[in-house]
Formats: C-alpha cells, structure tokens, sequence
C-alpha cells in the first residue's frame, strides 16, 4: 500500500461523515431554502427568493443573537479567566484535580434540567424573595434578557474555563520569573507577559461559546419565557409550530452566513494581535 | 407446562429470574415456569379492565409509544397496562398540534398511539397520516354511548379515524387576591387587565389557535377567523399586549402556582387542577365565546407497534379504567358509561360543565387555522417582536 492510498483510507470515515453529515444537509437546506411552503405546511418545489425577501420579519431574533451571543460570550470570558488562572497558575496540584473535576461536574446532568433549576432560582420565590429580604422590592428576574445571560454564562462557562486553562498551565513560568528579576510589578507581568500569551486559549474558548451561543435555542426558551428570541427559537418555531420549511431554511442559511462573516472578521482580528493562525485550534 | 400452579423454591425461582435476565428463556417460559404469569392473571382477571379480551390476544410486543398533552393521564393506568400486556407505555408529550403535525409530516416519529384534536383530523386524513380505525379491534369503543358534540370529528367521510378521549374549554384562570374584589367575565377583561393592574403578570399560550383566536375574541370577531383584516386587528392587540405579559407559554401551573404570575389561558383541566389546590384560582370563560374542543386518540400511518397501539386505545376507552383517567386531569368525557361511575360532584362542577348560556357562546376550531399560513406567521412575528 503506498502512502497515498494509506492516507485516503485514513481520511475515508472523516470524510464520508463530513460528506453525509455536513455537506448534504446543508445543500438540502439551501435548495429548500428557495422553495415555497406546501398548503398543509411542510416544501413544495419552487424556485423564488420570497423567503430571502421575508427575512426583516426575523430582524428582532437576529437582533437578539447578535446582542446577547458576543455580550454572553465576553461576560464568561471574564470570569472565566481569573478561574483558569488560579487553577492553572495558582493551585497546588494536589487540589488541582479536585478543582478541574468540580468545573466539569455540572455537565454530568442535562442543561434542560439545569436551566429548571435556575427557573426557580431567578422566579418570584428564589432571589428576588431574598432581595425583598434585605429591602431590595419588584425586583424582576426571570423572563428578561438578563436570566437569558445568566443561564448562558452558568451554562457555556465550563467551556471557556478549558481552553484558557489548558493554555496558561503549559505557559513557561520561567518567563514570569525572568520578567520579575528584570524589575516588572506583577501587573506589568501579566499584561506584557501573561496575557499575550494566553491569547490562542481565550480566543478558542470565545470562539467555542461564541458558535454555540449562536444557534441556542433552549435557555431563551426556559429562562426568556418566550419572551426573549434566538434565531434559534425562530428556527424551532418555523420547523416545528407554523412548518415553513423553506423560509426555515433561508432563515438558516442566513444565520450559517452571518456566522462566517463574524468568525471571519475575528479570526483577523486574533490575527492582529499577534496570535498565529495555527495557535487557535478551531480553525 | 402442566404443573405451573405448583410451589417454586426460592433458589429456583432466582434460577429462572438469571436465565430470564440473561436472556437464555423467554418471558412467557419465565412466567410460566415462575407462577407469576397466573398472578398476574388473576389479579388482571379482577379487574375489568384488564380483562383479557381479543385485542390483548397474542403478543403485543414490548412497547407502545404515546403522543399526548401535559398532566393528561393518570400514571397508575399505564402501570396496569403494562401489567397486563407486558407493553411498555413510553410518553412523548406536546405543547400545540403544529408540533404534532410537523413530527408527523417529518415522518419517522416512532409513534404508536396520539391525541389530535377535532379540528386537525380532516388534514391529517388528507396528507395521508392517520390510519382508519378497524372497530373489531376496539370492542371497548361503543359509538352509541358518546355525545355526538364530542365524537363526530372522529369521522371523515363515513370513515373512523379517531375515538374521543375528553373534551373542554379554553379559557382563562385568574388569581382573585390581586383582583381587588373586581370581578373577570369576559376576554376584553383579560387583554385590558393584562396591560394596565396586572402588567408583568399575564401569561398567553405559546400556541397560535387559541391566543390568535382570543385576542380575535376581543373585537367580537370569530375565533377561528382567517379575515386578513381581522387578523391584523389581533397582532395589533398582541404586540400591545406582548411587553406586558409575564411569558408566552403552555406550561402555565408552576408560574400561577408560585405566584410569579396571577392570570394565564388556560384549559378546563389546568383550571380544575389550579382551583382543586387554591381556591383564589378562578377559571373564567369568555362571554364573548371562545374555544370548545374534543381530543380522540388516533394511531398514525406506520405505527412500529400497531397491535400494541389498539391495545392500549382499548384499554383506555373502558369506563373503569377512563374514570380513573378523568379523576386524574379534570377533563369531562362524552361517554355515558363512564360518566356513570363518576362522583355526582364532578359531574356537576361549573369548571367541568359550564353554565349553557356561556358554552354555547364557544366554537370548535375550524381545520382552516392549522394549515393558514398569516395566522402561522402572525403568532411567529408575535414571538419574535
């Protein structure tokens, strides 16, 4: 078997899987996204742009995505570095470990179940009746924008904390060292030092919950009481409430669009901060 | 296996549960051989509605999966099932028919067993997605013993598709200690109350028959109307409404419960359920009219466990075990039968049975608002605003 033949064997179940999983679909969804919706719901076979055209109509629910998916992202960014950093840099390893298990622990139950939980948590009877205690009144949680936050953050916050961590933990610490015999305040240390270094972790990090954040459809759900919108709502309400599936679509491969315009434009900006290209690992 | 009456040793009987758990022998060899399958059959013999009957004859598999609504079925009737076939009721629950719909039209939903409601039928009969019933395989289904009202959607063209389960109203539940001793009678109420004293507050279903056709209700317009012009009235109402309310949702019982919200639509089994537990919970139904709906159970085009899905329709249609059902969600049923074995009260309850001049102000939803597409759109951009 030469090289080349090992190589295209190697590559064929990654392959097919990219094939079926990704490409397919995804053309599927752009041929739809032309058609017309059947009488009874569902596709039926068209060529229009009437569907592009109806787009405004989701201007809210991108609205929405566009605001709170970066502004999520940024908030578990910055709690989420402090974290990395203490588990990375300041820990003993002995509780090192114990410490990593217990920020992977909350993924051992279904975010559904959680994001129940937080239901209670943020409703009447949970922290604004506390609040009330302390003489805060008509405070309002639950079915706002800001639960919607809070459920993002608690929820994508394991998923920032990692790559950030993994990052600072392989920082050579000799550095640190060499900058503080040199006279540097440990501030300039980490913003001159630290900080720059750890640029592909947080930029992998923000990149993961960014996407995800993206297409999220069940902590508005939960915790917005429909009241608070994602694309991804709009998706699930065109697919399985009013099936409209080619305006679903075009709805779709708007929101594919968008993504790549956004990650595009990230990726340059990364790029200008002097991270290389091969240090994010999601490209 | 003739002496399957006879004592089994503890060590034996642990035998045969290995093997059986292995899977070496098969279930009816483990009953068999155990005893157990004569338990069960006498104890299934002393309740009617186990009784074995033609439907149940021969296996019926391991499994039957049921689409159907929240908090709509009593538990310990599907356990009986269970006991008695040895089919495994698995429950896949829905917040509007659209869903339904759109996982039928999917295809390959799985399921065995469903609830449409009266006005989804005719399309699902005319994509092709519901199966006729065959009679012979229901003997506990007796036509002559519904209240027409309440069954005749069941039938498309002369042709059974669908048998009721219960009936009810849409209307609205409201918490009376924030009402200030003012009284709620009609939908205008609900839509003025809901953005002015009670903002912050309110709760409309997340389902577009029912806060399209109330908000419709408001201008005195037909609940199921499709009217361009009446329509826009409606989104007019309910945009104006929308920054007022507590959330758009089915799932409004925690919410009241907890006193986070103090009004919501609600059907007559919720307000049953709400008012039973907390007599501050009023159940109020329009003057202006409304919703009145039938709920059947149906089995789809290529249910995987067909003789499982007309085994347990049999089994819930008997009045036994159906007033067991009606015990649990507070829907009133059309079959005489089993109204019979159910309490004077409950049969006289004003949520249950409203007063006549206020039911027969409500109207059946009509097929054309499942498949019209503003009316579709309408609640979507309500959603999304």
């Amino acid at each position: 078997m030469t090289q080349r033949t090992r190589n295209w064997l190697l590559l064929a179940p990654a392959g097919t899987w990219f094939l079926v999983m990704l490409i397919v679909p995804l053309t599927v969804v752009l041929i739809y996204s032309f058609g017309e919706r059947a009488t009874a719901g569902g596709y039926s076979p068209a060529f229009t742009f009437e569907q592009y055209a109806n787009l405004p109509a989701r201007w809210a629910a991108f609205k929405n995505t566009m605001v709170l998916a970066p502004v999520g992202t940024l908030a578990a960014l910055l709690i989420a570095y402090p974290v990395a950093y203490f588990l990375a840099v300041r820990v003993s390893p002995k509780w090192k470990t114990i410490l990593l298990v217990l920020v992977i622990v909350p993924f051992w139950t279904s975010i559904l179940i959680r994001s129940y939980a937080w239901i209670f948590l943020l409703g009447g009877r949970g922290i604004p009746a506390l609040l009330e205690w302390i003489g805060i009144e008509g405070v309002r949680l639950i079915n706002t924008p800001f639960s919607v936050l809070i459920g993002i953050i608690y929820g994508y916050l394991p998923l920032m904390v990692f790559p950030i961590y993994v990052n600072l933990e392989r920082l050579d610490k000799r550095l640190l060292e060499a900058s503080s015999d040199l006279g540097a305040k440990p501030w300039r240390t980490f913003i001159q030092i630290t900080l720059p270094m750890s640029i592909p972790g947080i930029a992998t990090g923000c990149m993961l919950v960014f996407i995800l954040l993206m297409g999220e459809f069940l902590i508005p759900a939960l915790l917005g009481g429909g009241k608070v919108f994602f694309v991804g709502n709009a998706l699930v309400d065109l697919f399985l409430q009013s099936r409209n599936w080619p305006y679903g679509s075009a709805v779709a491969v708007t929101l594919v669009v968008v993504m790549l315009i956004t990650v595009t434009i990230y990726m340059r900006l990364i790029k200008r901060l002097g991270a290389h290209r091969e240090d994010v690992s999601l490209m | 296996m003739t002496n399957n009456n006879d004592y089994i040793s503890k060590k034996k009987f642990m035998e045969e549960l290995y093997r059986y758990k292995r899977g070496s022998v098969t279930r009816r060899h483990f009953l068999n051989v155990t005893g157990l399958g004569m338990a069960t059959a006498v104890m299934g013999a002393a309740v009617p509605g186990l009784r074995p009957q033609p439907a149940f004859a021969g296996d019926i598999g391991d499994r039957v999966v049921l689409a159907t609504w929240p908090n709509y079925h009593d538990p310990a009737n599907f356990e009986a099932f269970t006991a008695a076939t040895g089919a495994h009721v698995q429950v896949n629950v829905f917040g509007s028919n659209e869903e339904m719909l759109a996982k039928l039209q999917a295809g390959g939903s799985g399921w065995d067993v469903f609830v449409p409601t009266n006005y989804t039928i005719t399309t699902y009969v005319g994509e092709d997605l519901i199966e006729p019933l065959d009679t012979a395989m229901l003997p506990n289904y007796d036509a002559a013993s519904y209240n027409p009202r309440f069954a005749e959607a069941g039938s498309v063209d002369g042709k059974l598709y669908a048998v009721p389960k219960d009936w009810g109203t849409t209307g609205y539940v409201v918490n009376t200690a924030h009402t200030g001793g003012r009284k709620l009678t009609s939908w205008k109420d609900f839509w003025d109350i809901a953005r002015n004293e009670f903002s912050g507050r309110g709760m409309v279903h997340d389902y577009q028959l029912t806060t399209i056709g109330n908000a419709l209700k408001y201008f005195g317009y037909s609940f199921n109307s499709i009217d361009e012009k009446e329509l826009a009235d409606a989104e007019k109402l309910l945009l104006d409404v929308k920054p007022h309310l507590f959330a758009i949702s089915s799932d409004y019982q925690p919410a009241l419960r907890n006193g986070d919200a103090w009004m919501s639509m609600a059907w007559t089994g919720d307000g049953k359920q709400l008012n039973s537990d907390m007599p501050e919970m009023e159940y109020i139904l329009g003057v202006e009219g409304g919703e009145i709906w039938s709920d059947y159970y149906a089995i789809p085009k290529g249910a995987p466990h067909r003789d499982a899905a007309y085994a347990l329709i049999n089994f819930l249609l008997d009045p036994e075990v159906n007033s067991r059902e009606v015990l649990a969600h507070g829907y009133p049923t059309a079959d005489a039968r089993t109204n019979a074995l159910l309490p004077e009260s409950l049969l006289n309850d004003p949520i249950l049975y409203p007063a006549e001049d206020l039911l027969s102000a409500l109207e059946f939803g009509a097929a054309a608002t499942l498949t019209d597409p503003n009316r579709a759109e309408l609640m979507a951009r309500f959603k999304s605003a």
